[in-house]
């Protein structure tokens, strides 16, 4: 098992570097100088040139690259172009909304879906299972962005239980913060349960027709034993792939639900950055998103081998 | 039987939208390039079948014409991920703890690593907003899915004992995967074709709606909504009817899906009768 994460762990490495260097060349050859473009149409070209001084972009492009990498190790994303501030501080300012609500909506959406598809499995082709299949199909037919309308349509300006949008901030109170944040995940979290639920489903239901599973039940296990212990446990090899997607969904997700509900998130930030050519925030976030996934990935491999050793060993 | 309902079912409900797409090439109930203020923001019913939106045009020829920018957007991406990703995973299945298996899935966790919305916003800004830019962005991220899930299928089947003896009947790699393990990863591939499909209008439908997809005069279901979003509480059509149109389509897709694959695998046919 050690060998294996180390082994996991310098692809990891590599991951990270090549993901770095495809979005630096991305943005790089995004077009628009960002000096010219915050002075301009109008700005002396000494102006500009003193400016991409003060941005360092007047040195070679490898050299941007390393210093933009070794800052990133150091948690220091540069400056703003736009607004002369720290890009980690206004990160970490939008990560507290776009985490927690990532996190709240995964939370929710398993909730949801283990329990569903393992009900749904253990009830083949009766009312219950037929329930849950419906609702899951309506569920992974529902556009999160739409569903977040609706609900705004009902529990906001209807009902008035909730606001509309927007955040006011954890300092005025934790449960203000989950309140205005609530809409939000279950947006996000029931398009994604509904997957879940049908992949757990169907996962276990594969496991029910194994020969292992007809061993168990015949060597005196009861119907709930087999399908906890030996049921589940395999069926959660395929179930933890999905969740491990899910976590990039949610984040992408999340950022056309946080334009929805008007979240100051990391996908505002994004959208903001790009039309005001704030690329040194856009490279930021970005790089920092994908860490977020390929780390994510990394453990549910971990989390596979662990599950299932035969996972470990090269066939 | 079951398997017959739901196909017929979903094909009834995908064929709808596919036919008013292509209906939309020859005939439309109204144009919809040309804007009529005095009669915008009419409820269902009144002149028009679906009502008008902000700008007086005719909602059902904004579906009809929208369609084909979904349908189109949704095909194409899958068809790439499909292509590309299914014979990466099963030649990563293949090599097994080799190094091809290394990098065709790093090169995969890379492409799944980046968010695919963020991506296609990176795409866009560099690029330019167009529903081809839709197209690849959503495109490239379904080759992951598939070479996974393919990886992952023909994993689970290379142990067993019919793949043992087809390779001590001297079978090679290559062979054994599109004769043996090919056949009976199909099912999964067909729900996971269906689900990416769907997701492909979902994902089509979301960048539109922040203004990523295809761009104005050519309709989408997704800007509608976008539109939609300041009137919903004094037209509340305006955002009901174009996410039906998704919701239904994505719906139809995937019950067919499901029809075909109980049609498909003989397992389940005999479970369900």
């Amino acid at each position: 098992m050690f060998r294996y994460a180390l082994r996991r762990l310098s692809s990891l490495i590599i991951s990270l570097a090549v993901a770095s260097l495809v979005i630096f060349l991305v943005v790089e050859v995004a077009p628009g100088d960002p000096a010219s473009y915050m002075l301009g149409i109008n700005a002396q070209p000494d102006t500009v040139a003193a400016l991409r001084a003060e941005l360092g972009l007047d040195v070679p492009r490898y050299q941007r690259y390393f210093d933009w990498v070794s800052g990133l190790m150091r948690l220091d994303f540069g400056t703003s172009y736009t607004y002369r501030t720290p890009v980690a501080e206004m990160i970490s300012d939008r990560m507290r909304v776009s985490l927690p609500l990532a996190v709240y909506a995964l939370t929710l959406s398993t909730l949801i879906a283990f329990p569903a598809g393992i009900y749904a499995a253990s009830r083949r082709g009766k009312a219950g299972d037929t329930a849950v299949i419906g609702l899951s199909q309506l569920g992974v037919a529902v556009p999160n962005f739409w569903f977040a309308m609706m609900m705004v349509l009902v529990f906001a300006i209807n009902l008035r239980w909730f606001s509309a949008g927007g955040f006011p901030g954890w300092e005025k109170g934790f449960w203000g913060g989950m309140k205005a944040l609530t809409l939000p995940a279950i947006s996000l979290a029931l398009p994604q349960a509904a997957i879940l639920a049908r992949v757990m489903r169907s996962s276990l239901l594969d496991m029910l027709d194994e020969d292992f599973m007809r061993t168990a039940r015949a060597k005196g296990l009861s119907r709930r034993h087999a399908l906890w212990k030996h049921g589940v446990r395999n069926a959660l090899i395929p179930v933890l792939t999905i969740l491990g997607l899910q976590f990039s969904f949610l984040l992408a997700g999340g950022i056309i639900i946080e334009q929805v509900f008007f979240l100051p998130g990391l996908g505002r930030l994004v959208f903001q950055s790009i039309s005001q050519r704030d690329l040194i925030v856009v490279e930021s976030v970005v790089m920092l998103l994908v860490f977020a996934v390929i780390c994510v990935n990394f453990l549910v491999d971990l989390a596979y081998a662990a599950v299932d050793p035969r996972l470990r060993t090269r066939t | 039987m079951r398997w017959n309902r739901n196909l017929v079912l979903g094909a009834v409900l995908t064929g709808l939208f596919v036919v008013g797409a292509l209906i939309s090439f020859v005939w439309t109930p109204s144009d919809h390039t040309v804007l009529d203020i005095a009669g915008k923001l009419k409820r269902p019913g009144d002149g028009n079948l679906l009502g008008t939106d902000h700008f007086g045009r005719d909602i059902l020829t904004m579906i009809m014409v929208g369609a084909r920018t979904s349908i189109a957007v949704a095909l194409v991406a899958v068809g790439i991920g499909m292509l590309a990703g299914v014979p990466l995973g099963l030649t990563a299945a293949a090599r097994h703890g080799g190094w091809l298996d290394e990098v065709i899935m790093r090169g995969n966790d890379l492409i799944f690593a980046f968010p695919s919305l963020v991506i296609a916003i990176l795409i866009t800004a560099v690029f330019g907003a167009s529903a081809v830019n839709a197209i690849i962005a959503i495109g490239i991220f379904n080759i992951p899915v598939f070479a996974r899930l393919t990886r992952s299928g023909a994993l689970s089947l290379w142990g067993r004992e019919f793949i043992m003896a087809a390779r001590v009947a001297g079978k090679g790699a290559a062979r054994i995967s599109a004769e043996h393990i090919l056949p009976n990863i199909a099912n999964l591939l067909i729900v996971q074709g269906t689900i990416q499909f769907s997701l492909g209008i979902l994902a089509e439908a979301g960048l539109s709606y922040v203004g990523l997809g295809a761009q104005p005069p050519t309709p989408s279901w997704g800007r509608m909504l976008a539109d939609a979003q300041t009137l919903v509480s004094i037209a509340p059509h305006l955002a009901l009817i174009p996410g039906l149109a998704i919701i239904l389509t994505v719906l139809g897709l995937n019950l067919m899906g499901d029809g075909l694959r109980d049609l498909l695998d003989p397992r389940l046919r005999e479970r369900s009768v």
